[in-house]
């Protein structure tokens, strides 16, 4: 297929799937080359950019995905779709800790934040946010957990590499530093993740 | 320093408790006063039980934490220069934890602030179809309990009655399945909700529902989902003509 008719034809197929699509399933499903069709999501993405069209092209979850702009949020939202589970920061902290530490157990999360987080991480699971990975082999086979592609899509990560880098402390930060956590989420909508030249 | 008003409930757990209260009197983390620490943070708890709130387990057990801390910092230091080891500062691992701590939970503020589906960024909505279900294969065999959690879900759709009906005009448990029977030759498989459409009576659910299990004991049908929590389909597990089998009234001991 030629490059031109590639990009609609990608277009087209990211569009109607129900999941964030990589490039093998997209090129399985043209009859092409996964690397025609990786060109052709660089293409796609660049123009949706370019062209200041309502949607943009998220390299989402291994997969990809057109999504709204973040600034018409405000709009999309009286769309009345279901919201997302909304986060307490004892369910932010405990999802962080997983996301970072995993496979990780309940007994080290606690450790971490110093409380018990058995109903925090109940809901988690609940929400298919966070997921059982297995037993530790230790005494006591405690369960393991760590994050589902959920958490990814939630997140607009591509993979779990991408998670913004851990910062280390040896001083305190200022304090209120993420005291308005709540809040800034809606001032912070803006930023978007860059795809990498390889997605898959 | 005085103790000031605070919420206990807006803070996630004692380390985070400890990190308000070292940086708001921009304490040394390195050299936490512990005795003022503790002070304040007993404060606070104690403010807390006057106004006969819970407080939950572990803001007691960093209580003790600091008050066994400052315990040991008022010991004084035995001359054992002989010895190689030299002790460790007693808080130096609160401190390990308090920076471990904050590391999380700057991790989560960090999480917190990216744009989140279907709150900043939406995809297009697209609800499981159920026929993509149907076809995508991958069909497991369906458990008890599945099939029971199935049954309480339509049941709880056609809730009991509050007054008595004599009218017992109902079809048998034969009769059931015979048109499950049927109703299966013309179609591949037929969801388990689809049984009960229609139905309104709870006495009808129950027919159709032990005509199900009569069925899958004399391996007529099976049972399958793809999914956990999935819709449950039934298939017809041999080919069975029209008017090949016809189920009678003396096969089962219900009527």
């Amino acid at each position: 297929m030629d490059i031109r008719d590639l990009v609609p034809a990608v277009e087209a197929v990211v569009f109607a799937a129900a999941r964030p699509l990589d490039a093998n399933q997209i090129a399985e499903i043209l009859e092409t080359e996964s690397a025609a069709v990786q060109e052709a999501l660089a293409t796609l993405q660049f123009s949706c950019d370019e062209q200041n069209r309502g949607v943009f092209l998220e390299h989402v979850a291994g997969g990809y995905q057109l999504r709204t702009r973040p600034q018409f949020a405000e709009y999309l939202r009286r769309l009345g779709r279901r919201r997302p589970f909304r986060f307490s920061r004892a369910a932010l902290e405990t999802l962080a800790i997983i996301a970072y530490r995993q496979p990780v157990t309940r007994p080290d999360i606690e450790y971490l934040r110093g409380v018990d987080s058995g109903s925090v991480l109940k809901t988690l699971i609940e929400k298919h946010l966070v997921r059982i990975l297995g037993k530790k082999d230790v005494p006591g086979k405690p369960m393991i957990y760590g994050t589902t592609p959920a958490f990814l899509e939630l997140f607009g990560l591509p993979d779990l590499a991408s998670l913004p880098t851990l910062q280390e402390f040896s001083e305190l930060m200022d304090e209120g530093f993420a005291a308005e956590t709540d809040d800034s989420l809606r001032d912070e909508t803006e930023e978007q993740t860059p795809m990498p030249a390889n997605g898959s | 320093m005085e103790p000031y008003q605070i919420h206990l409930e807006n803070f996630t757990g004692p380390l985070d408790l400890l990190l308000h209260l070292i940086r708001k009197h921009e304490m040394d983390i390195y050299d936490i006063p512990i005795a003022d620490v503790t002070s304040q943070y007993l404060a606070i708890l104690d403010a807390m039980q006057t106004l006969n709130l819970d407080i939950a387990g572990e803001f007691l057990l960093m209580a003790a934490t600091l008050v066994h801390i400052k315990s040991k910092m008022l010991l004084p230091k035995i001359a054992e220069e002989d010895t190689a080891e030299e002790e460790e500062d007693p808080r130096a691992e609160l401190v390990r934890r308090l920076l471990e701590y904050q590391k999380y939970k700057e991790a989560a503020a960090t999480l917190d602030e990216r744009p989140k589906l279907n709150l900043d960024v939406f995809d297009r909505y697209a609800p499981e179809p159920e026929a993509q279900e149907k076809s995508d294969g991958g069909f497991a065999e369906v458990s008890l309990f599945d099939l029971l959690a199935a049954l309480r879900e339509v049941l709880s759709q056609n809730p009991e009655p509050s007054f008595h009906t004599v009218d017992m005009d109902r079809l048998s448990v034969a009769d059931r399945i015979n048109l499950i029977l049927e109703r299966l030759q013309g179609e591949q498989s037929i969801a388990f909700n689809d049984l009960f459409s229609g139905t309104i009576e709870r006495g009808d659910i129950i027919v159709t529902f032990l005509a199900t299990l009569e069925l899958v004991r004399m391996r007529l049908i099976r049972l399958m989902q793809n999914a956990r929590f999935g819709t449950i389909w039934l298939m017809a597990a041999v080919e069975v003509g029209a008017g090949e089998l016809k189920i009678g009234e003396e096969h089962f001991g219900y009527s």
